[in-house]
Formats: C-alpha cells, structure tokens, sequence
C-alpha cells in the first residue's frame, strides 16, 4: 500500500512539475464569480487580440473559488463579485474594482407595480409584506432570491435589507439568469438581478422613484450595486499586471462600459 | 370463478397501463428534446465557438470539452479497471481482504456524482493543486466509472469457460499467458461493452465535473487547462436562460451521443450473451 | 501483504525461474490496481468528512441535523430542512416510480411475449443513459409550468423533483425486478397454475413473494441514485430552505444545495456543505451496506 502511494505521489507530482513549467510561457488563469465571467471573457478576447502569443483561460467557480485558486496559487488571478473578506485579506489577496455592477428589483412584465420604496422592498423580502395588494398589485407575491453565499445577494442585503433577515418563504436560484427565468414564468414574482445581465423579459423597478440605470448609479440617486474585482495574491507582477492594466485603461474599460457595467468613480 | 378473472382483468390492466405509461413518457421525452434539437443542429453549430457565453454561435469547444473528459477519464479507468477485474477473478479465490476490495467496489458505484465532485474539488483541485482542469475532472471521472469497468470486465471474464484455461495450463503456459493470451481474447466484447457503459457515463455527467473541470469556454490544450463539457454547457444555457434554441441542439447532441455509445455497449453484450445490468 | 513481495518470496520457489518473477510481478501490479477502488473510497472519505470536520465539531452533529435555520451569512447551518426535502422528494419518487416500475417489470417478464420484450428491454437500458442534466432542462421548461398551471403558485416544488427523479429511477427498477422475475425458476410457475391458481394468483402470491429480495434491492438502489442526484433537482425544486411537509412547496435537497452553493461558498460556509456532504455520504453508505447484504443474503440475480 505504502509503495503504490509513493508512485501515486510521485507520478502526480511530476504531472505537476510539467503543468509549473508549461503556464509560464505567455498564459493567464482567471477563476472566479460567475457574474464577472462574461466580462473577463470579452477582456480576454480583446487582449489576445492585440497579444496574440498569451492564451488566456477565463473559467467559473464562484467568487469564493477564485479568491482561493488566487490565494493558493492555482490561478493568477481571481474574480471576485462581491467584497473581500477580511480573512482573504489575510491572506495577502490584493483586490482591485474593475467595475460595478447595478442590482435591479424585478418583477414580471405584467405586474402593475413599476415603483417601490426601499422600505417596501426590505418588507417583501424580509416576508413582512407577502400579498401584492398592499402596495397596489393582484395575487401572493413570490419572492424569487439567489443562494447564500452569491455576490449578487450579500450586495442586495447589506444595501437593501439593512440587517433585515431575509424571507425563508423564497424560491432560490443559482444565477441571474434562472431568477429571471424564474420570474418571466410567474406573475407574481419579485426578485433581485445584476442590471448588466438584466434582459427584457422580465420588468425592471423603479427605487424610490428613480430608474434603476448606470447613470443613476455613477450619479449616486440609485444606491444599490457592488463591486466587480479582479484579485492577485500580494501585488500584480509580470502578465497578471500587464493584463491588469489593459482591463484599468481605456480599451478595457470601454469593453466594460459597452457591457452595461458602470466604470468610473 | 368469475370474481377471480375479475381480479386477473384488472391486475393485468394496470399492469399494462404501467408498461404504456412509462414507455410513452419515454418516448414523449427522447422524441421532444430530439425533434426540437435536430430544428436547430447544423454543421456550423456543431463546428464554430460560441459567442457571448452561448447566447449565439456554435459548441464546438463543448464537444471538445467532452470528448477530452472522457477519453483522458478512460485512458485512466480503462486499464486500471480491467487490471482489477482480472485479479479479482482470475488470481484470488477470496479472502477477507478481496472482500474488502469489493465493498469498496460496490460502494463507489453507489456514490452520487456530487460526491465525487466534492471530493475532486478538495482533493484533486486545491489539495494537489491540479486547478480546474481537465486533468481533475477526468481523474473523479475515471474514479465514478471504475466500479462499472470492472463489474462488467468480470461478468466478461466469468463467461469465459474454465476449459479454456485448464488447457492451457496443461499446455504449460504460465497463469499470466493464459490470461492474457485465452482468457482476455475470450472476454474481449465483455470489455469493449464496459468501455462503453463506461463513456456513456462519463459523456452524461455533469456534476462530478462541475466542481473540477472549471467550465471555461475555450479548447483545452493541455491537461492542466480547464474546459466545459456539454453536460455543464447545456446546464449554464438552461439554468441562465442564455439560448432555448441552443439548449434544446446541445440536449439533442448529447444524446445521440450518449445513445450510439450505449446502443453499442447493449450490442455488444447481447452479443456475447451477458447479463444485462 | 506487500511484504512478500518478489525480494522476499514466501512459499513458492521463484528465485530460480525468471518467469516466475514476471508471473510474481505481474501479480502485485493487478493486486495494486485492485486496491485502488479501496484507496479512492479510503480518500473520498478523508476528505469529505475532513472538509467538513470543522463546522461538525464547531457546532456538533446533532445540532446540524436537528436545526431548522440554514442561513450560512450568520453562520447558521441547520440542515434539517435539506434532511426532510430529501426525504420527501425521495418519497415521492418512489411513490410514483415503484409501482409504475415494478408493473413494467412483470409485464416484460410474464405477460408480454418475448418478441415484444426483447424490443422494449434495450429501450429501458438506452434511457437509464440519459442525462441527468436533460431532466432537468425538460423538467425547468415543461414540468414547472405544467405544475404552476395544474395547481398554482411558483411551480417550482419537490413534486416537480419527485417526479424528475421517479422518471430517472424507473429504468434501474424495472431492469433489476425484471431479472429477478426471470431468474425464478419455472416450476413455481407451473406448480401454482397446476394447483388451479390463476396467472395473476401466481404473480401475486407466488412470483412477486419469492421476487421480493431483488425488487427490495432495485428499490434500494433507486432510493440512493434519488438521494445523491444533483442537477436535475436543483434546477426544478426551488431550493427553499425550510422545513415543510408539503409537496407542492418548494424545498431544498442536501445534494441539491452543495450544488447551488459550493462556488459561492467560503470558510466555514464550505466547511458546512462538507459536512452537507458527509451525512449524505453516510446515508448513501448505509443504504449500499443494505443492498449489499440483502443481495448477499437473498442470492438476487444482479
């Protein structure tokens, strides 16, 4: 038993020491939110095109995964849709925002509400208001939400719920793009989107009278977004940087802009 | 009398209302995601990149991504499973220890893919640092379809009759030459159907790759690159709303692809008279 | 074992024939490519448990299992919701599935005629390949809206996984009740019709009885591939963390929600799915130690 570990251990390793060698020549990994995936995609493609010797390897997982394969090193860089915790911080992670992202408030395209109050929407999703007739609509609302742990969630949480527990009575999906299904679907459904990937199926709220747009957003009326981050372990060097500063400067962030993020302070 | 038949009538009714449901089911569903699928599958779909996250374009990577998975997965699985199966048949006559070994067998064939991708996830992804990557997501492969290599590579083996190995050892042939010169020949169909169970499997699986494989769009190039299969493709357009029409083609891809690999395990097995699983 | 290895032969006289060397060699290699089943289970077991270890002993098993707040932000991981959505979804697709399956199983093996079972029974093995993934695409675009029209709300229900799962155990009931009909030799058939018994007294009393250790065992099986799937739950279920007894709510499963959650998850909310993942692993484990010994012990054909 002990012998046949060995040549495990052994075998993997060298299998190791062959990928060490091979990422080095001109390839970045790029790991993380899902939500920030499109976007590294379309940056990818932009870089590769004027560097057409570094292949660039965009990937999901999640925010969580990218921010550890950056920590242990597994890829170069991590993307990350909500804040950083501290104890990643710990870790040595350096974050930088690349963009934000708008959180919109959706519902289906035929409900008759089209404006909400924060205060309202902290009550439907705390479960305190569950029938739309309280705030000027038909039927039992549905409350659609993303699973723990989402970017999109802990922004909509920390902005909206302002330490409100949210509604267990909730059906949970695992992308913006299943809660719009979800809501297309159901006509009494409300639930909460990344404004950038929101698409005309389903009806956008106002907030306290304001339109949920990137303007309103780089102006300050419309308050709820979060942050899109690329992060390094320690400080960006060699490629990771290079790709960095392509993202940071004006070709990337119009790639961004042209996507429907907010770039900019 | 009568109140007997009455019973018999009814019994066999049912019966037989359970045969026409469920194989109607069958049918309603392999033709519906078939006839909606082939309405949207082309040569272009079939050979070009997809585009904004698969809401345009081809799968062209995906069936890369697939076809990559499960080969590496097979390249691992295949010998060590056989390797397995003829020491379990052919070199021991059991033991406590043989024991052991098949109730880890049986167990890993009753693992949920979730499982194993949790473990390739830990395991393979962070604890050896093979990142997502076709390699991790072929290795949880290659470990899920173990147990059906070696089960069917047994039945295979056991068919084989014990005449043919008493002569040749008679002959003096050594047990290794008699295995693998008489009795793997013999087993041959046995093993190219557990290949194809096997494959079937790995093409159909998505969860166990999901926590290992990574997901990205692109065309591995080496072992260490991450890659999407169809499964994990055809998840991300339905569960993200991305493309109805592209769902429906990729469901329709991977099943034909599933159902040539596995009409040709069930070919070869009647073939050689085994037992159905 | 590996002691005795080719430098230290124990009972056979190897040193003088090279060839018994290969032969000895070639030995251990098969030996080593047996035991790696036994290593991988060995590891999937250290890591899974071992992942999850932290948030085990932080908040204690009994605690995990009997808590009714899952709300991983607050570090609150009561998994009593995914315990009793699992145990229903389960329920319920085996409520649909075993008497559709078991039914299908008699008729291939006893009513219909050979030709015609010989042309359904490749049918039944094609569709236990199937996807899982397929499930539940179908299940997300047809049976969710069909459930939300049928009896209202959101559609998105442990029904919806019931039956998405009912669909993909019914090949693996129906193959192995059919076997184990088939296996039961002729003469109980002939005895029982030769004693004035009609066909359907004879599957009834007879037949179905003596089947009863192999349809335990396809039902068994079917419980754990219902248990541990992933996808096609996750998409149709609605993964509502609460405990109901209803269903036609939607629920969380214990799969279901390491999969919704496992990308997102960080630290101790990881942990937790291990641990998520641990109790399904043992349920799976014990529900394996039962087919295993039920087969054992009733000699079923499988």
């Amino acid at each position: 038993m002990k012998r046949f570990l060995v040549l495990l251990v052994s075998v993997l390793a060298l299998s190791l020491g062959i990928a060490g060698c091979g990422r080095r020549s001109g390839s970045l990994t790029v790991v993380g939110s899902t939500s920030v995936q499109p976007f590294m995609e379309m940056l990818a493609e932009k870089y590769q095109s004027e560097n057409p010797d570094i292949q660039v390897n965009v990937q999901g997982g999640g925010s969580s995964a990218g921010v550890k394969s950056a920590i242990d090193g597994i890829a170069d860089l991590g993307m990350a849709s909500r804040e950083i915790k501290d104890s990643e911080l710990a870790e040595g992670i350096t974050p930088i925002v690349i963009a934000r992202d708008g959180i919109a408030v959706a519902v289906h395209p035929e409900n008759a509400v089209s404006d909400l109050t924060i205060e309202e929407i902290r009550a439907i999703f705390a479960g305190e208001i569950t029938s739309w007739e309280a705030i000027g609509g038909v039927g039992d609302i549905v409350v659609v939400m993303r699973e723990e742990g989402s970017g999109t969630r802990g922004a909509f949480e920390e902005i909206v719920m302002n330490k409100v527990e949210t509604t267990k009575d909730s059906i949970v999906q695992g992308s913006t793009g299943a809660v719009m299904s979800a809501i297309a679907g159901e006509p009494n459904a409300i639930g909460y989107i990344s404004l950038a990937n929101a698409n005309a199926t389903v009806k956008l709220l106002d907030v306290n009278g304001v339109e949920t747009t990137n303007e309103n957003i780089l102006n300050g009326s419309y308050a709820i977004a979060r942050p899109f981050s690329v992060c390094t372990k320690g400080d960006a060097t060699g490629l990771a940087k290079d790709f960095i500063d392509f993202i940071m400067g004006e070709v990337g962030q119009q790639v961004l802009a042209d996507e429907g993020l907010v770039v900019g302070k | 009398m009568k109140k007997r038949n009455l019973a018999q009538r009814t019994a066999f009714l049912l019966i037989g209302a359970s045969a026409v449901i469920t194989f109607a089911l069958f049918a309603l569903i392999l033709g519906y995601v078939l006839i909606k699928g082939m309405a949207n599958i082309n040569w272009e779909f079939l050979t070009t990149y997809p585009a904004l996250m698969g809401r345009e374009g081809g799968i062209f990577p995906t069936i890369i991504g697939t076809l990559v998975l499960t080969g590496v997965a097979l390249l691992i699985a295949v010998p060590l499973g056989v390797a397995a199966a003829i020491y379990l048949s052919e070199y021991t006559k059991g033991g406590i220890g043989i024991r052991i070994i098949r109730f880890a067998i049986e167990s890993l064939a009753g693992i949920p893919s979730i499982i194993y991708g949790l473990f390739g996830f830990a395991f393979l992804v962070t604890f050896l640092k093979l990142g997502f990557s076709v390699l991790s997501g072929a290795i949880a492969l290659a470990l899920m379809v173990l147990p059906i290599i070696i089960r069917t590579t047994e039945e295979a083996i056991r068919t084989v009759p014990d005449d043919y190995r008493q002569a040749s050892l008679a002959l003096g042939a050594t047990r290794w030459q008699t295995t693998s010169r008489v009795v793997l020949p013999a087993a041959l169909p046995g093993v190219v159907t557990a290949v194809m169970l096997a494959s079937g499997r790995a093409v159909g699986e998505t969860a166990a790759v999901w926590l290992t494989a990574g997901g990205a769009l692109k065309l591995p190039f080496s072992l260490h690159d991450p890659t999407r299969p169809m499964t994990l493709h055809l998840y991300y357009l339905a569960a993200e709303g991305l493309s109805l029409e592209r769902a429906y083609a990729t469901a329709a891809v991977l099943l034909v692809l599933v159902l040539v690999v596995y009409s040709l395990a069930i070919f070869f097995r009647q073939k050689f008279g085994m037992k159905r699983r | 074992m590996k002691k005795n290895s080719v430098e230290t032969p124990s009972t056979h006289t190897i040193h003088k024939d090279p060839g018994a060397r290969k032969e000895k060699t070639i030995h251990i290699v098969l030996l080593l490519a047996a035991t790696v089943s036994l290593l991988a289970l060995f590891l999937i077991t250290a890591f899974v448990v071992g992942e999850g270890w932290p948030v085990m002993v932080k908040h204690g098993p009994l605690n995990l299992i009997l808590g009714t707040d899952w709300t991983p932000s607050r570090l609150s991981f009561g998994m009593l919701p995914q315990l009793t959505g699992t145990l229903l979804v389960t329920l319920g697709a085996l409520l649909i599935a075993v008497p559709l399956g078991v039914g299908c199983a008699i008729f291939l093996a006893e009513l219909s005629s050979e030709k015609v079972a010989n042309l359904l029974r490749p049918c039944i093995s094609l569709l236990a390949a199937v996807p899982s993934v397929v499930y539940g695409f179908l299940g997300v675009i047809a049976l969710v809206p069909l459930l939300r029209s049928t009896f209202g709300g959101s559609g998105y229900s442990l029904l919806a996984g019931s039956i998405v799962l009912a669909i993909m155990i019914l090949p693996s009931i129906i193959n192995i009740s059919e076997d184990t009909l088939r296996a039961l030799p002729i003469d109980y058939r002939e005895a029982s019709l030769a004693l004035g018994s009609t066909r359907w007294q004879t599957i009834w009393r007879v037949l179905l009885p003596a089947a009863r250790p192999g349809i335990v065992v396809s039902i068994i099986l079917a419980m754990g591939r219902a248990i541990g799937e992933t996808m096609a739950v996750m998409m149709v279920t609605g993964n509502r963390a609460k405990v109901t007894g209803a269903l036609l709510d939607p629920g969380a499963t214990m799969a279901g929600t390491i999969g919704l959650e496992w990308s997102y998850a960080a630290d101790e909310h990881s942990s937790a799915l291990f641990a998520l993942g641990t109790f399904l692993f043992i349920v799976i484990m014990l529900l394996n130690g039962v087919a295993q010994l039920v087969t054992s012990r009733g000699r079923v054909s499988q």
